[in-house]
C-alpha cells in the first residue's frame, strides 16, 4: 500500500562559498515512520535538515509538505507547516522553567496564561511518556532533561514532522533507550520522526527506513529491515571499507607520563576530574573512551598546563636523562622550558590549535615563534615547515599563505597534527583528531599516530568511535564523570564491556 | 498550484563569498563604483538642496585641499595628527581591546606637555625642556591607557566603558587646569610658541609630518614582523589559542596598551608642543574617535591607514571649503561626508557577500 508522503525534498542543493554542502538531494518521509538520516560527519545531513527547518534557504530544489510545494524561508514558516527541529545545541533560557521555555516565542492570540501552557505540557508528557518536572529551572536540568524540554517545545507548537540532530551524542545508553521509546510512541501517533545520526546500531534498532548521504550527495534510501551494518557502511563510504588499522606490538615501553589522582572543578565549581590516575608508556597508544563531556578535555588540558587542578600530580619522565619533572601548575611555556616535549592536538582546532585567519606559515610559528634572537620573527623555518607539511601530508591548499580557515576540515587537521608532530614530541596527545574527517583523511591521521608510536612516542588518543579505539589503541582507558572506570587491553576488549564501563559509575552513583 | 506558492520565494538572498575567489581587480572595481555612486548621489543632493552645479562644488572641494601650498600643508598636518592617533589605537584594536579613550589619552598628554612648557619653560634650557615635554606627554598617555588595561587584565572590567569614562576625566582636568592657572580668568591659555618643538625647513608642520611618517613605518614593522606584534594578533584572534601556546594574555594586554598610550602621548605632544602651543578642552577635537574609523577602514594596516586618514581629512577640508565658497550651511558638508563614507564602508558588504536573485524555475514556466 502506498502511504501518503509527509515531506519530500527534490533536488536540493546548497553551497557555502565554494563548499558544496548538499548536491541534488532527494528525500521522502511518510507519516507515522521513523526515518534515519545516516552519513559521516560533514556529509551534509544537518545542512539538509536545516533547510527543511527554515534555518537555511536552498540554492536550488523544492520542498513539498503533504504533496504541496512549499517555501520555507524561516523557522516560523517551518512551524506553519508543522515541522520542528531539535538542534544539537539547545536553545533554552537557563533561568526559566521548562514551562516558561515552552511558552516562549509562541504567538498565541489572547492573554499569556502559564497555567494553560503547563496543562498542555503535562498532557504532552503523559501522552508520549516523557519524564520531566514542568516547573524545574533549565539551569538545574541534566542534558537529557534539557533535550526533553526542546522536544516538548516542538510538540507544543504542533509539529507533526520532528527532526532530531544527533540526539544521542550527549546521552548515556539508558537515556538513549528512554528517548527511543518516546520516539516510537510518536510514530504510533502518526508523526514523522527524522533522526540524524552516524551511529549504525541506533539506525538499526530504531528506524523504519534509512536515507544515506555521502559528501553532500543523496545515495539512496533502504528499508532498515533489509539492511545490516555492512551494507550501510558501504553506502556511507561508497566503497567497501573494513576498518583495518595496522597495529604493531608496542616495543621498548617505558613509563613516560605518570598521572596520579587528578582533581579539578569547572567554573561553576562542579567537579570535572575526580581522581584520575594512569600511566602512559612510550611506544604505545593509550586510548581514552567515554561519553562526551566526561572530563576528557579537562584531563588533556590539565596535562598541557591549561587547566587548573585542585589536587593531583603529573610526572613526566625524560626519555634521555630519566629525570622526573612535575608538570602540575606549570604554564605551557614553563613546561616547554623544562625540555618536556609535549605535543597537544586539541579538540577545538580553529579555536585553539590554530588561528583561522592566519595563514599556514604563521600557524606553523604558533609554538615556536619565540625561538631565535631579537624582537623580530623568523619566518624562514616555519615557511619551510609549512611547505614540507603541505607536500608530505598532501594538504590541499592554494598555497602556504592561505588562511587555514579556508581549508577543509581534513586539511586543517593535517596542518595541526603536522605541526605538533614536527616538534618531535615524546608525548603526543590528540583529542578527537578524526572528528569531521572523511575516511581517507582519518586514515592519514591514524597512520601518523601509529608512526609516532613506532618512534617511541607515548601517544594519548581521545576518541568517540569505539571501533576505531579498539583497532588503534594498545590500551583503552574508560572515563566517566571525571573518573577512570577501567583500563582494558585494546586487543582483547569487547565493545559491550567498554560500553558498560562508560556508564559504570552512573549506575552506582545515582 | 505550484505558482501560487512561488511568490513566497524570497526575491533575493545573500550568499557568503569565498574570500579566495576575489581578484584584486574586482575589489578595485567595486570600490571605484562605490565612490562614483557616492559622488553621483551627493551631486544630485547638492543640486536639489542648493541649486549649485555639482561639478563646480566638487571643484571647490578639491581646491580647498590642494588649492594653495598653505592648504596642502594644512592637509598634511591634519593627516599627520589623525594618522598618529590612529596608529596609537591600532595595536589595541588588533588585540580586540576596544579602546575608545584615545581622545582622553591624547588630551591628558597635551596637558602634561603644556604644564611642562608653562612651569619649566623659563627654568630649563630649550633642549632639556623638549626632552621633559616628550617624557611627560608619553608618560601621561601611558598612564591613561594602562589603567583600563590593568583593570581589564586582572578584574575583567569592561574596557569600552572604562576608556570612555577616562575621556571625561581628562577633559575635566584640562578645564580645571585652565581655571586655576590662567591668571586673567578668561580660561584661555595664551600660546607659548617660544617653548614649542623646533621648526625645521621653515615649515611649521614639517617636523610633525616627518615624525608621523617614521612612526607609521615603525608601527607597521612592529605589527607585522615583531614577536610582540604576532602575540597581539593571536590574542585578538583567539584568546584560547593564546592560552594554548602559553602566551601570558594579561601581560600582552598591558604591554600593548602601554605602547598604544605612548603613541597617543606623542600625538598629544605634536598637537600641543608642535602645533597649538596651548591647550583647551577641545584641542583633540574628536580625533580620538575619528581615529577608530581610520583604523577600521584601513583594516588595521598602517599603510592603508595613510590612505584612509587622507580620505577623512580630504572630505573634512574639502567640505569646509564648499560651505565657505557657496555660503551654505556646514551641515551640507557633513551630509556629503556621511554619504561618501557610507558608500565606501557599504561596498565591503558586496565584497563579502553575493546577492542571488530569484531564478525563474523551469518547471513553472
Amino acid at each position: 500500500m502506498e502511504r501518503p508522503l509527509a515531506l519530500e525534498c527534490r533536488g536540493i542543493t546548497k553551497t557555502f562559498g565554494s563548499v558544496v554542502a548538499n548536491k541534488n538531494c532527494d528525500l521522502q518521509v511518510y507519516h507515522g515512520e521513523i526515518l534515519a538520516i545516516l552519513g559521516e560527519n560533514g556529509s551534509g545531513k544537518t545542512t539538509l535538515m536545516n533547510m527543511v527547518a527554515g534555518i537555511y534557504f536552498p540554492d536550488e530544489g523544492q520542498i513539498y509538505v503533504d504533496g504541496k510545494e512549499v517555501t520555507i524561508a524561516s523557522p516560523k514558516d517551518a512551524f506553519s507547516y508543522r515541522i520542528g527541529m531539535i538542534h544539537q545545541h539547545f536553545k533554552l533560557v537557563d533561568v526559566f522553567t521548562a514551562c516558561e521555555n515552552v511558552a516562549l516565542g509562541v504567538e498565541d492570540k489572547g492573554r499569556y496564561r502559564l497555567a494553560d501552557v503547563r496543562r498542555k505540557v503535562i498532557e504532552i508528557t503523559q501522552r508520549y511518556g516523557f519524564v520531566i518536572d514542568p516547573d524545574k529551572r533549565v539551569a538545574d536540568m541534566s542534558v537529557s532533561e534539557k533535550q526533553t524540554v526542546e522536544i516538548i517545545k516542538v510538540l507544543y507548537r504542533g509539529a507533526d514532522i520532528l527532526i532530531l540532530d544527533e540526539p544521542t551524542a550527549v546521552l548515556t545508553p539508558q537515556e538513549t533507550e528512554k528517548l527511543f521509546n518516546v520516539l516510537r510512541r510518536m510514530r504510533e501517533d502518526n508523526k514523522s520522526v527524522i533522526i540524524i545520526t552516524h551511529k549504525l546500531h541506533e539506525v538499526l534498532s530504531l528506524s523504519d527506513r534509512v536515507a544515506v548521504l555521502r559528501r553532500g550527495e543523496y545515495v539512496g534510501t533502504v528499508q532498515t529491515a533489509e539492511a545490516d551494518e555492512n551494507s550501510l557502511t558501504e553506502m556511507m563510504m561508497g566503497v567497501k571499507v573494513e576498518l583495518n588499522i595496522h597495529r604493531s606490538e608496542p616495543k621498548d615501553t617505558k613509563e613516560r607520563l605518570v598521572v596520579k589522582n587528578l582533581h579539578s572543578v569547572n567554573d561553576e565549581g562542579k567537579p570535572v576530574l575526580n581522581g584520575v590516575s594512569f600511566t602512559a608508556y612510550s611506544g604505545e597508544i593509550l586510548g581514552i573512551a567515554g561519553i562526551a563531556g566526561s572530563g576528557q578535555r579537562e584531563l588533556l588540558e590539565s596535562i598541557a598546563g591549561l587547566y587548573h587542578l585542585t589536587e593531583g600530580e603529573i610526572t613526566y619522565i625524560d626519555p634521555k636523562t630519566d629525570a622526573h619533572e612535575n608538570l602540575r601548575d606549570k604554564t605551557p611555556i614553563e613546561i616547554r622550558d623544562l625540555g618536556v616535549r609535549l605535543s597537544f592536538v586539541p579538540e577545538d582546532r580553529l579555536g585553539m590549535g590554530l588561528v583561522g585567519n592566519m595563514d599556514i606559515v604563521d600557524n606553523m610559528m604558533l609554538r615556536s615563534y619565540q625561538k631565535g634572537r631579537g624582537m623580530f620573527l623568523h619566518r624562514r623555518e616555519p615557511r619551510d615547515l609549512a611547505q614540507h607539511i603541505i607536500e608530505d601530508l598532501q594538504v590541499v591548499t592554494p598555497g602556504a599563505s592561505t588562511p587555514v580557515r579556508q581549508l577543509s576540515g581534513g586539511n586543517v587537521q593535517k596542518v595541526l597534527v603536522g605541526r605538533e608532530i614536527a616538534a618531535a614530541p615524546s608525548v603526543l596527545m590528540a583529542a578527537y583528531p578524526v572528528r569531521g574527517l572523511d575516511v581517507n583523511a582519518s586514515y592519514t591521521i591514524y597512520n601518523l599516530l601509529n608512526h609516532q608510536k613506532e618512534q617511541g612516542v607515548a601517544v594519548i588518543f581521545v576518541g568517540e568511535d569505539l571501533d576505531v579505539l579498539m583497532e588503534l589503541c594498545d590500551r583503552i582507558m574508560v572515563i566517566n564523570s571525571g573518573m577512570v572506570t577501567g583500563i582494558v587491553d585494546g586487543r582483547t576488549a569487547r565493545k559491550d564491556e567498554i560500553g558498560l564501563l562508560m556508564t559504570k559509575s552512573n549506575k552506582e552513583g545515582e | 498550484m505550484a505558482s501560487s506558492e512561488k511568490k513566497h520565494t524570497p526575491l533575493l538572498h545573500i550568499v557568503k563569498r569565498d574570500p579566495g575567489t576575489l581578484t584584486w581587480g574586482y575589489k578595485l572595481l567595486v570600490r571605484g563604483i562605490a565612490i562614483l555612486a557616492a559622488l553621483v548621489v551627493c551631486g544630485v543632493l547638492i543640486t536639489l538642496l542648493t541649486g549649485e552645479n555639482p561639478v563646480v562644488v566638487y571643484g571647490s572641494m578639491i581646491s580647498g585641499v590642494f588649492g594653495t601650498s598653505r592648504r596642502v600643508w594644512n592637509m598634511l598636518q591634519g593627516v599627520a595628527i589623525l594618522l598618529c592617533v590612529s596608529l596609537a589605537v591600532t595595536p589595541a584594536f588588533k588585540m580586540k581591546f576596544w579602546n575608545i579613550g584615545a581622545e582622553g589619552q591624547v588630551l591628558i598628554s597635551g596637558l602634561a606637555c603644556v604644564a611642562a612648557m608653562m612651569f619649566l619653560g623659563d627654568v630649563l634650557p630649550l633642549g632639556l625642556l623638549i626632552v621633559v615635554m616628550v617624557a611627560a606627554s608619553v608618560l601621561a598617555g601611558m598612564i591613561w591607557a594602562v589603567l583600563p588595561a590593568i583593570f581589564k587584565a586582572y578584574w575583567n572590567t569592561n574596557e569600552t566603558l572604562f576608556t570612555l569614562m577616562m575621556n571625561y576625566v581628562a577633559t575635566q582636568l584640562v578645564a580645571y587646569f585652565l581655571k586655576v592657572f590662567v591668571k586673567n580668568g578668561s580660561g584661555v591659555l595664551t600660546p607659548m610658541p617660544e617653548f614649542g618643538l623646533p621648526v625645521i625647513g621653515g615649515q611649521a608642520y614639517l617636523l610633525n609630518v616627518l615624525i608621523v611618517l617614521v612612526l607609521t613605518i615603525l608601527v607597521y614593522v612592529y605589527l607585522k614582523f615583531s614577536k610582540q606584534g604576532y602575540e597581539i594578533t593571536i590574542v585578538g584572534e583567539s584568546e584560547n589559542t593564546a592560552r594554548y601556546i602559553g602566551i601570558n594574555v594579561k601581560k600582552v594586554v598591558i604591554r600593548t596598551m602601554l605602547i598604544s598610550g605612548a603613541v597617543c602621548g606623542l600625538a598629544g605632544l605634536l598637537l600641543v608642543g608642535g602645533t597649538n602651543h596651548t591647550i583647551s578642552t577641545t584641542t583633540v577635537g574628536g580625533r580620538g574617535f575619528t581615529a577608530i574609523m581610520v583604523s577600521w577602514l584601513g583594516k588595521f594596516d598602517p599603510l592603508y591607514m595613510v590612505l584612509t586618514s587622507f580620505l577623512i581629512i580630504f572630505l573634512e577640508m574639502g567640505s569646509q571649503q564648499v560651505s565657505t565658497d557657496f555660503r551654505i550651511s556646514s551641515s551640507i558638508s557633513s551630509i556629503v561626508t556621511g554619504i561618501i563614507l557610507l558608500f565606501i564602508i557599504g561596498c565591503e558588504f558586496f565584497l563579502q557577500y553575493r546577492v542571488v536573485f530569484r531564478k525563474n524555475r523551469k518547471e513553472n514556466v
